[in-house]
């Protein structure tokens, strides 16, 4: 793995490059002409109003939706009807979701083993060093012999996050995922998340956490009726908005 | 600063106190059980009464005025159960005509069967890792031992009958619906057009069809249409039909589990690159067979007692034996509940079991509240 610093000028390493992309569920057109390039190490805020189409452009990432038209390519692998890149491409990407989606029916050090296990093919113990580790990292090893349905949304979400970092992804997906938590919840899983940001994670964040983006991101895209209105560094997102459309969703959220 | 009527400020937090202590004792559950309101009061009583007029009645007729012993239904006098055939008969009900010389071998395929139910139902037994190996050689060892061969003599399975049939065809069906049923499930959840025509198609018409008209297609319409040199022992066919006919409703049942698994649980498979075997049996199944439980032991209950029905094609199940001792000459008018009441406690001793494992399973997979 090259070790490319995503500064500003430097080479060019593109881990995700998705060009021409369009989409459609059923009549509606939710993604329409997206073309976006993500260098190894960025960390993308993506926000924008609902159904905008901003969760259906990363679920595109790894496959949890199937696109019509244009081409996605992640890591080198292009995602097409090719099951074997479809799953080389998914172990590759974590992905957390805003309803944390941990396995009710496993204590949290399962929800971490599980894949590593079972898709990698990593031997028991060393998926459970791995997984106490990671469980350290997001601050909760105490936790790993409980079911996800004694924890707090805000552990759950931390439990989440480890559990796809258990499989070493270059890339981290993230969907609204402080959406579903208390507000006392959300800063702790904010600062797992900065924590992931600065160990050079490549992350993909949709978000309305503007704080979050302002602190951590390279770049913040602003999506609005399936395409990308606006992209700019947080810096001048927020400071010096062009578009319209982009002024007005500021406006509403800040 | 002004301040308001409303204006609180809490100078110190209240610590946590323990509940009232609600009224308990005999009289306390009573009342609050059985004599709540009028409604609860009234249907307690007509409820005793009902118990009253029944329940004495019928242990008089059979115990206190039951004859016992006897040799031939003339021996019991008119009154109160006859209870004196059990001593020449309770082996037929329970082994059918199988060679008295050989219940030997039904006895220790039932006593195997504890090892072989306890190692597939309960966790935690000694020696489990070598006690699994043994559910699943089992049904060979149970089949070698009930029909014979390697050494044992051969008894025919139209010789099989009584209790056992229901227990044999019962147990047959129960192992094998289940996973058939999974499969038909997943089936007509597919995204593959041809495996969820042919799931429906399947389901739907065979629970479309009674049991008695698929067992009567069976054994007497299908040796017409098959060459003659193919024959299927009928015993075979029998349980090949309960069991197909228990899989559709299985199906059904765990199809509704599959469904209340929300939809993000298989993008957290997919998204870790669980392939689709894995997942199911990893993530979805373990979940959706915990919510059917209740629904898959309803099945599994109804089936066994829906192995009663091959009294129809002619085997003898228990209640081919009670009709059978009903109508035999030395017997006749003096015995015909009794049989009943005995076929009637050998199911419920089987299906209240099942009933209270269900429970015990439901509790222990339970991961809510541990």
């Amino acid at each position: 793995m090259a070790e490319a610093d995503a500064a500003p000028g430097g080479a060019e390493d593109l881990i995700i490059e998705i060009t021409g992309l369009n989409k459609w569920f059923g009549q509606f057109h939710v993604l329409r002409d997206i073309d976006l390039n993500v260098e190894r190490r960025e960390r993308i805020v993506i926000c924008g109003p609902s159904g905008s189409g901003k969760s259906t452009l990363i679920r595109c990432i790894n496959r949890l939706e199937e696109h019509q038209q244009g081409t996605v390519v992640v890591d080198g692998v292009e995602l097409t009807h090719n099951l074997k890149n479809i799953d080389a491409i998914r172990r590759e990407v974590g992905m957390v979701f805003q309803q944390f989606n941990l396995f009710p029916h496993l204590t949290v050090l399962e929800n971490c083993t599980l894949a590593p296990i079972w898709v990698r093919r990593v031997p028991k113990a060393e998926a459970q060093q791995t997984a106490m580790e990671y469980l350290e990292r997001v601050k909760i090893p105490e936790q790993a012999l409980k079911f996800p349905g004694q924890l707090s949304g805000g552990q759950q979400q931390r439990v989440a996050i480890a559990r796809s970092l258990c499989m070493k992804p270059n890339i981290m997906l993230f969907d609204e995922p402080t959406s579903a938590l208390d507000p006392e919840m959300i800063k702790e899983v904010l600062e797992v998340m900065v924590d992931l940001a600065e160990s050079g994670m490549t992350m993909l964040v949709v978000t309305h956490e503007m704080g979050f983006a302002a602190e951590v991101a390279n770049r913040v895209i602003f999506m609005d009726e399936g395409q990308i209105v606006e992209q700019n560094t947080p810096d001048e997102f927020f400071n010096n908005p062009q578009s319209d459309r982009t002024k007005l969703f500021l406006s509403q959220i800040l | 600063m002004t301040k308001h009527a409303f204006h609180r400020s809490r100078a110190e937090m209240l610590s946590e106190r323990p509940p009232p202590i609600a009224s308990r004792g005999v009289i306390g559950w009573l009342r609050a059980n059985l004599f709540s309101n009028y409604l609860s009061a009234a249907l307690t009583v007509g409820s005793i009464a009902v118990i009253a007029l029944i329940v004495p009645g019928l242990i008089e007729w059979a115990f206190i005025d039951a004859t016992l012993t006897g040799e031939i239904g003339k021996d019991c006098p008119s009154e109160g159960a006859c209870w004196a055939w059990l001593d020449q008969r309770i082996t037929q009900f329970f082994y059918g005509f199988y060679p008295p010389d050989a219940y030997w071998r039904v006895n220790v395929c039932i006593a195997l069967l504890v090892p072989a139910l306890a190692y597939m139902l309960f966790d935690k037994l000694p020696y489990s890792r070598y006690g699994r190996w043994f559910s699943l050689a089992y049904p060979v060892i149970a089949a070698i031992l009930l029909v014979g061969g390697l050494g044992l003599e051969v008894v025919r399975t139209d010789q099989f009958g009584g209790f056992m049939l229901n227990l044999i065809a019962g147990l047959v069906g129960i192992v094998l619906s289940l996973p058939i049923g999974i499969l038909l499930a997943l089936g007509r959840r597919s995204r593959m057009p041809i495996v969820r025509m042919f799931s429906i198609g399947f389901i739907e018409f065979i629970r479309g069809v009674p049991l008695i008209t698929l067992l009567f297609v069976a054994i007497i319409l299908l040796p017409l249409f098959l060459p003659p040199q193919v024959t299927l022992d009928q015993l075979i066919r029998v349980m090949i039909i309960i069991t197909v006919f228990a899989s559709a409703y299985m199906a059904e049942v765990i199809r509704g589990g599959l469904q209340a698994i929300p939809q993000g649980q298989y993008e957290a498979g997919q998204a870790m690159g669980l392939g689709y075997w894995q997942s199911m049996r990893l993530i979805i199944l373990p979940q959706a067979l915990k919510i059917s439980i209740p629904g898959i032991v309803n099945t599994f209950i109804g089936l066994f007692k829906d192995t009663t029905l091959v009294i129809i094609i002619g085997l003898f199940d228990i209640l081919g034996q009670a009709r059978l001792l009903q109508t035999n000459p030395d017997w006749l008018g003096k015995v015909d509940y009794e049989t009943f009441l005995l076929a009637a406690l050998f199911f419920f001793v089987i299906c209240f079991s099942m009933s209270r494992y269900s429970l015990n399973l439901e509790k222990r997979l339970d991961t809510t509240r541990r």
